[in-house]
């Protein structure tokens, strides 16, 4: 059970047994998905065909496209990765002015507020995508109706897709940020006035230092989150699709080994993200 | 003095007054108000070119079609499945980690186990595809091995959903349990079994009472993804799939009867609002304290 | 007392008529008092008696309901915490993490706007001046306790502020590091000549430490003086208890010869103390008697034959070196605990042993109930 208590012989041998079985579970998608990005054939499907790299780079002889030569595929990578810094930069920005808003300040109604911020969390994100979608058409046609305007931002596009995935990818940065405030010693703060630092200098000089992994790890989270968001994507997307919803449509229409290209290219740049955040949180660690 | 103390307390109005501006328009904007817009939009029904009446005939149509029906109980029902099942294969592994290993080894195998979490559903649901599919990898080894004659499909069935339904939340029940299982001090379960307690005994009267908020939490954020999800039931149960979500999907988008489609959002909301309330019901646990551990 | 100081030295702190009220507790209560410049003067008091209070108004991070606050001739109302000339030595140090130790130290002159080279060689000249040197690049986390202790302390006397505030600056360390803390505070002081004002409820450390002490009781100031003042001569039952582990021994006056008053016990105990105030047979009273003023003996005839002997019965012996105790039962029931001296004669004191004690009537306090 822990490993100061009595531990049959079986216990060990078990748990062995069963980590393989998760972590087999765990890795074989991923590792088929890597595989058969290097598969010389036009679907990604057993038998192997040998080893190629038409896939990333395209080979006239075989009509192949690789990931580097679809314009479309490498399209919606940037458009993911555009819709994914507002979403970001939003998110934390908002983030942090909620952390000091619940953290610092008393006033009416903060106990609803504070449960209001979880809600977005709660809400499945298809109905997130649908409410947003509904009425900001619906204002549109308003504007359109009554006054004659036409908000090209309102209809189903980029804006909304960033406007939806922010209203919940927010919630998050919030509490990621707030749970890092309220374990700030507030006599930190004291100290700097008391060494005569103006309140805009002790927030530059010791809240923000302090509360920095929190931001960098929200706008990682956040990144990611706006990255690989679908559901709400779905709903509010327009004529440029990010990257989730063209894999999707490619995928229900039986691909070419190109999207594990574009896939296996997704696992190498989490791995760097993951690995470089990692490192700064073990030093951080250490130094703790 | 008084001036002072006033033009300090003009200050502290003007900032709290700048940092709620955010949220209010944050929560306002884009979850208040479209949500009670839905609401309107759901109880509206078109009786003639741009004229509606108030109605609840939407909802009347949900209960009168057996399809609905049919395919929201399913939902609800497998989405229960799913979460019971992320529970039981996550539960050892997050003991493991918080308590079996230490060190490097134990963050190591965290870490193992959120990496497939950085890498997009998308990705992963791919991946089950290319093994499960008629002409994939499952199917041809099990002809290799000689078990099967022909290659079998494996995707578009129930168990295919569930698996990748329980593969996709794995990381949102393993990071609560890890937190509490960590949070459970070794000497409680030494102190039990020095008592006389037996395995099954501490992890009932001592494990598992310690993690029930962290399961909790675990097992709403489940469920709630599970629901509301799209990708994995479309893909990997194709035509069968028969998920509330792409009920929506059709009337918004294909069928663009925005009315009906409301009515379905708000009746998968109100599933998931009761389910989880059931949930803190019956665990004893409250909502903030929740989703804080989630 | 430093009010009866000569009006011609200088205040670096001057409090008046001071009040601070937490809904309806008063946590300061009408103090005044003057603190000289270059004195460490100690507020000392349980907790609770409202000594933070007043420490984090000084500082200016609690608004006085009324008074003055003076430091350095300067009236502080209205003047906000950055821009008061104290720094504070904060109870757990709230040192930055997030900085270097050099950093830490220059950082009240970077917010003065001071060049960088400029501050870098004040913090890394202050930091050779406690015993730092060297140490600048190091992080926070890689000091030990004694040495953040100097970092901390390094940290304001940079800043040569007209006062230093010290928030119980010792209470995180064990003991062993404390003691030798306190001698290099005292050091550092005498070193610097900076005005010390620091709060404790170790009453050792005000007394070792401190040219001035303020007791401090629910909001107000029982008696300021010198320690040894307050321990020779304790003004109220409050600081005779506070300073010193005094015994207690309450009874209703049954004699008065002058100053001399004797006291009979609830248990019937007479004892012999001295009074300050005019005190009149049947009150209430209560003597006080230090456990290291009285003689032991074995036998009574050692005992100094001018003073009063009583004989007692050994219930257990404290044995701690050179602050070893043995509580004692004299005759009457009464309990009592009473320092032992470490000359050797008693090493082999054993529980039911009977033993002789005396103390000098002159050396035990008597106050009047009625005096609280």
């Amino acid at each position: 059970m822990i490993p100061s208590l009595p531990n049959t012989w079986w216990s060990g041998a078990l748990t062995r047994v069963y980590l393989l079985c998760f972590l087999t579970f765990l890795f074989l998608p991923l590792l088929t998905v890597a595989l058969f990005a290097f598969n010389d054939a036009p679907y990604p499907a057993p038998p192997w065909h040998g080893f190629t790299l038409d896939w990333f780079f395209g080979s006239a002889d075989h009509r192949r496209t690789g990931l580097f030569s679809d314009s479309e595929l490498l399209g919606s990578l940037g458009t993911s990765v555009v819709v994914a810094l507002w979403v970001t930069s939003l998110s934390v920005l908002i983030g942090l002015c909620n952390a000091f808003l619940m953290e610092r300040f008393e006033f009416r109604a903060k106990g609803l507020l504070a449960v209001l911020m979880l809600v977005p969390l709660v809400i499945p994100g298809v109905i997130l995508g649908i409410s947003i979608l509904a009425f900001a058409s619906r204002l549109a046609e308003f504007f359109n109706d009554y006054m004659g305007i036409e908000f090209e931002f309102l209809r189903p596009g980029l804006p909304l897709v960033v406007l939806g995935q922010f209203s919940y990818i927010a919630a998050i940065a919030t509490l990621t940020i707030s749970a890092r405030l309220r374990r700030f010693d507030r006599t930190l703060e004291e100290a700097a006035l008391n060494l005569g630092a103006s309140r805009l200098a002790t927030l530059q000089t010791i809240i923000l230092p302090y509360l920095k992994p929190a931001l960098v790890g929200s706008a990682a989270v956040s990144f990611l989150m706006s990255f690989e968001n679908f559901n709400t994507t779905l709903m509010l997307v327009g004529a440029n699709s990010p990257l989730t919803i063209m894999m999707y449509g490619r995928m229900r229409e039986g691909a070419t080994p190109v999207l594990n290209a574009v896939s296996l290219f997704l696992m190498l740049a989490s791995a760097v993200l993951a690995l470089t955040l990692m490192r700064k949180g073990d030093r951080r660690n250490e130094s703790n | 003095m008084n001036d002072g103390v006033q033009s300090a307390r003009w200050v502290t109005r003007l900032s709290l007054f700048l940092l709620l501006a955010p949220a209010v328009l944050w929560l306002s904007a884009l979850i208040l108000i479209p949500h009670l817009d839905l609401a309107v939009l759901s109880l509206r029904e078109r009786i003639g070119p741009r004229q509606y009446s108030v109605s609840v005939a939407q909802y009347k149509t949900f209960f009168a079609e057996p399809l609905y029906w049919h395919i929201f109980v399913r939902t609800a029902i497998m989405s229960i499945v799913a979460t019971g099942l992320t529970l039981l294969l996550a539960f050892p592994v997050a003991w493991i980690i918080a308590k079996v290993l230490s060190g490097r080894a134990s963050s190591l195998l965290f870490v193992i186990c959120l990496i497939p979490f950085w890498i997009s559903e998308t990705v992963r649901t791919l991946g089950w595809m290319i093994l499960l599919r008629e002409s994939g990898v499952l199917p041809h080894v099990l002809v290799l091995l000689g078990l099967t004659q022909q290659p079998i499909e494996m995707l578009y069935h129930d168990a295919t959903i569930l698996v990748g339904l329980v593969y996709t939340s794995l990381l949102f029940m393993v990071v609560p349990l890890v937190g509490s299982f960590e949070s459970l001090d070794n000497s409680l379960i030494e102190a039990a079994s020095d008592l006389g307690a037996s395995s099954r005994a501490i992890l009932t009267k001592i494990i598992i009472p310690h993690a029930a908020p962290g399961m909790t939490a675990g097992c709403i954020v489940v469920f709630m993804l599970t629901l509301g999800n799209y990708l994995t039931p479309t893909l990997l149960g194709g035509k069968n799939s028969q998920w509330f979500t792409e009920q929506i999907y059709t009337q918004f988008i294909t069928r663009f009867n925005w009315e009906q489609g409301a009515a379905l959002g708000f009746l998968l909301l109100a599933l998931s609002t009761l389910l989880v309330w059931a949930g803190l019901k019956l665990s004893g646990q409250r909502f903030s304290d929740v989703m804080r551990r989630a | 007392m430093s009010l009866a100081a000569p009006l011609s030295s200088v205040h670096d702190l001057e409090l008046r008529s001071l009040v601070k009220r937490f809904g309806a507790h008063t946590a300061v209560n009408q103090l005044s008092v003057a603190v000289s410049r270059g004195q460490f003067f100690s507020i000392l008091g349980p907790s609770g008696c409202g000594k933070t209070t007043l420490l984090r108004m000084i500082a200016g991070f609690i608004a006085a309901d009324s008074g003055d606050i003076e430091i350095g001739g300067l009236n502080m109302r209205d003047v906000a915490p950055n821009r008061r000339p104290v720094n504070m030595v904060f109870q757990q140090l709230a040192l930055f993490p997030m900085m270097s130790v050099a950093d830490n130290v220059a950082f009240g002159l970077a917010r003065r706007g001071m060049a960088r080279a400029e501050r870098q060689h004040r913090a890394e000249a202050m930091l050779e001046r406690v015993g730092l040197g060297g140490s600048g690049q190091k992080r926070v986390d890689e000091m030990s306790g004694g040495q953040r202790q100097r970092v901390a302390i390094a940290r304001s006397l940079v800043l040569e502020p007209t006062l230093l505030l010290l928030d119980e600056p010792l209470g995180a360390l064990d003991l062993k590091l404390r003691e030798h803390m306190k001698v290099e505070l005292k050091q550092l002081q005498a070193a610097f000549g900076t005005t010390f004002v620091y709060i404790t409820h170790d009453q050792s450390e005000a007394l070792v430490l401190s040219d001035q002490v303020a007791v401090m009781n629910q909001g107000r100031f029982e008696q300021v003086g010198t320690p040894q003042e307050l321990y020779y001569s304790p003004k109220t039952p409050f600081v005779a208890g506070f300073v010193g582990n005094n015994n207690a021994v309450h009874g209703q006056v049954v004699a008065v010869d002058a100053h001399i008053v004797t006291v009979k016990s609830a248990f019937g105990w007479t004892v012999r103390g001295k009074s300050n105030a005019p005190v009149t047979v049947g009150r209430e009273a209560t003597v006080f008697i230090r456990p290291e003023a009285v003689v032991l003996a074995r036998h009574a005839a050692d005992l100094p034959t001018a003073w009063p002997a009583h004989q007692a019965v050994v219930e257990s012996l404290l044995f701690d070196g050179a602050n070893s105790a043995v509580l004692v039962k004299e005759s009457s029931g009464q309990s009592l605990r009473l320092a032992l001296p470490q000359t050797g004669a008693f090493a082999d004191l054993r529980p039911g042993e009977a033993l002789f004690f005396a103390f000098d009537p002159t050396q035990a306090v008597c106050f009047t109930t009625a005096h609280e």
